[in-house]
């Protein structure tokens, strides 16, 4: 138990010009509770879709997700989300922010506030709980919104792209605090990215996919993750067999974007 | 054409006086103090203050130099008070000429002057005349009225100061002009000079003066504070129901298919009429009283307030709602926290735009009828051509329009400072 299941999705897109888009074709995958788990490919391989489908936003065509053998059917706290940007609500403070979810619920301020301050001080923002989000720096941002998404205690942890919009030096930071935040709370992550450095260094498997339609194109287990937890991962990233799959990753997903390419001149 | 230019020619001044101050007091001019001034940048722009109290103090010295005021040292030429005359040559039947001086006194309308004295000269036919004139007016006179045998058809005024006259010319004497009409009256136009007459544009301090009057005494029956009073009092009013009604109405349009589909085709159809068009409709169905203005003003910020909510709602980013969503929120909730703070900013605007509109339609429907009101009050002083009235109650229009903005702004600072940081 504790797995997330996921069966033979397909996702169909009806176009208003009467075409239609194979999104997601037979996917299937099992993820094992505490697993982290990097999803990459080249744009408009359905990874997001995936995402979508797992948080409950969207249905699927075919085929069905279920969480510890229940039918996902809509979004519910369990699976918590963490966006690219501007997720967070401007209108609250960092600390109202972080104690949305449980006090959504309905659960008291005395219980939720110390569950917060613990937050706060994990993700590193403990003086910065009475700021407004509009006054905090991108990578604050994001940290705060892993924090909302941690208070709420989800069993999965989805995550959007969520280091995608910052800068190289807070997205290093930022990659190390995912891990820990992964180690300490043992929870399972899915994590969309469009970086092969970021997937291979987070993800303890890889799932590398194809566009039109959809697909699994390989998986990979690696060693990386667990090496890079509470290390340098800029030690991790000198290691000889990271430089190898990336260049292998990378290869493989430029000839899918050649392939593409191809495709498209001789349509036109 | 002179007001325009003199005031092109004080902004030029103005300009180049404070460039010359400024460059007089930062003595460096290097490198890195030009390029902090990069021109084209729009955020760089702030309002120069000192431009704008001169400019205050510019419209001000004008206003003060072409009405003759007490407030500007400086004036231009005002019109020709005082005494004055002019010599003419009439011509009797029997063709002999005859030299007579006219008199002119020529006063500020509103005083009482009596005519100027003429001294009786015997033997002649011709005889002087007294004319009482107005400062910016003109008298039409036939001076050859007392002269002897004058009334004969063949009696005419044939020169003014040694200058030929005939009918349809005009002489110019020491201060003024002559025209002579077709039937040999003279019209006499002493010089107006450059400055505008009071019932045009009345001196500042009239204006002010009047201000301490109608605020003391009220004018029409209503004091000045219940003038401005009730007409602050049907924007609020009417600006409030339309919240009450729109902002609901502009969510429901933004959140369900039905909703937009019902109200799209009378919302996209009302919000291009202008509220003044439907003055008329809002008089024949309501009458003149308060609840029709109340109904044109709810009328004129329904639409907007519609339309802001509506876009506030559009506005949400998905993936708040998605985030809340996924923390387990419901849609009562995500309504609640996320929608409706989410929109306020956009609110807010609408609620600026809205305010503003309905302040000119209150003024404008006052204009129409209303027995109290400011627009009420310009409009019944127009119709006595007490100018200063008018301006006056333009000048309030406008203050008090002003500080409807200026509170607007600072409640949204206060309520939604969060605006544009999304």
């Amino acid at each position: 138990m504790g797995d997330l299941v996921i069966d033979t999705l397909s996702m169909r897109f009806d176009l208003p010009n009467g075409s239609s888009v194979q999104a997601l074709k037979n996917v299937s995958l099992e993820l094992a509770k505490g697993e982290l788990l990097a999803v990459l490919g080249p744009s408009g391989c359905g990874k997001t879709t995936l995402l979508n489908i797992v948080a409950g936003f969207l249905a699927p065509t075919d085929g069905q997700v279920t969480l510890n053998g229940r039918k996902v059917t809509g979004p519910g706290p369990e699976r918590g989300m963490v966006f690219q940007q501007g997720a967070l609500f401007e209108w609250m403070n960092v600390r109202r922010n972080i104690s949305f979810g449980p006090d959504m619920a309905g659960r008291p301020a005395s219980e939720t506030r110390p569950v917060v301050d613990n937050l706060l001080r994990t993700v590193g923002l403990q003086d910065f709980g009475e700021k407004m989000i509009y006054e905090l720096s991108g990578g604050m941002q994001q940290r705060v919104a892993l924090a909302r998404c941690l208070a709420n205690d989800p069993d999965v942890i989805l995550m959007d792209e969520p280091l995608g919009a910052l800068d190289a030096l807070t997205r290093e930071k930022m990659q190390g605090l995912v891990l820990k935040l992964w180690k300490e709370t043992g929870k399972t992550i899915i994590l969309i990215t469009h970086s092969v450095e970021e997937a291979l260094l987070l993800g303890e498997r890889l799932l590398v996919m194809a566009p039109r339609p959809g697909r699994i194109h390989k998986e990979y287990r690696l060693p990386f993750a667990e090496m890079g937890v509470g290390r340098d991962l800029r030690l991790v990233k000198k290691e000889p067999e990271f430089g190898q799959r990336r260049e292998e990753i990378l290869g493989m997903i430029w000839d899918m974007e050649e392939e593409i390419m191809g495709r498209q001149e001789e349509t036109a | 054409m002179i007001v325009f230019l003199l005031y092109l020619v004080i902004f030029g001044l103005a300009y180049v006086a404070y460039r010359f101050w400024e460059r007089s007091r930062h003595h460096i001019h290097d490198f890195a103090s030009l390029k902090t001034v990069t021109f084209g940048d729009e955020s760089a722009v702030s309002p120069n203050r000192f431009a704008s109290v001169v400019s205050i103090i510019a419209l001000f010295a004008i206003w003060g130099a072409f009405t003759g005021s007490v407030i500007t040292p400086l004036h231009v030429p005002g019109p020709f008070v005082g005494d004055t005359s002019f010599t003419y040559t009439a011509r009797n039947a029997a063709g002999e000429t005859d030299d007579a001086v006219a008199h002119l006194r020529v006063y500020r309308v509103g005083e009482d002057v009596p005519l100027p004295e003429v001294s009786d000269q015997p033997g002649r036919f011709a005889v002087d005349d007294a004319v009482k004139i107005g400062a910016w007016r003109s008298v039409l006179s036939r001076l050859n009225e007392n002269d002897i045998g004058g009334d004969d058809p063949a009696y005419a005024v044939i020169a003014i100061d040694g200058q030929p006259i005939a009918p349809g010319a005009t002489v110019r004497f020491s201060d003024g002009e002559i025209t002579m009409t077709n039937k040999g009256s003279l019209s006499i136009k002493p010089d107006k000079g450059w400055q505008m007459e009071p019932i045009w544009l009345p001196a500042p301090e009239a204006v002010l003066s009047r201000l301490g009057e109608i605020a003391s005494e009220g004018y029409k029956n209503f004091s000045l504070w219940e003038h401005l009073g009730y007409s602050l009092g049907r924007v609020i009013a009417g600006f409030v129901i339309g919240s009450i009604i729109g902002i609901p109405l502009g969510y429901a349009m933004g959140l369900s298919n039905w909703f937009r589909g019902w109200f799209d085709p009378i919302v996209e159809f009302m919000r291009p009429v202008p509220p003044l068009a439907l003055i008329p409709l809002i008089i024949i169905w309501f009458g003149i009283g308060e609840e029709g203005k109340v109904i044109l003003l709810f009328l004129a910020a329904l639409w907007i307030m519609t339309i802001a909510a509506r876009a506030g709602v559009s506005g949400v980013r998905i993936s708040k709602v998605h985030a809340a969503y996924s923390l387990g929120a419901s849609k009562w909730q995500i309504l609640r926290h996320v929608i409706v703070p989410n929109s306020l900013p956009e609110i807010f605007t609408g609620a600026r735009v809205a305010m503003g509109v309905c302040w000119g339609t209150v003024v404008a429907a006052e204009l129409v009828a209303a027995d109290r009101g400011a627009g009420m009050m310009i409009v019944n002083a127009s119709k006595f051509q007490l100018t200063d009235i008018v301006i006056l109650g333009i000048i309030l229009i406008g203050i008090i329009g002003y500080g409807i903005d200026i509170l607007m702004r600072m409640a949204e600072k206060w309520l939604v400072p969060w605006k544009g940081r999304g």
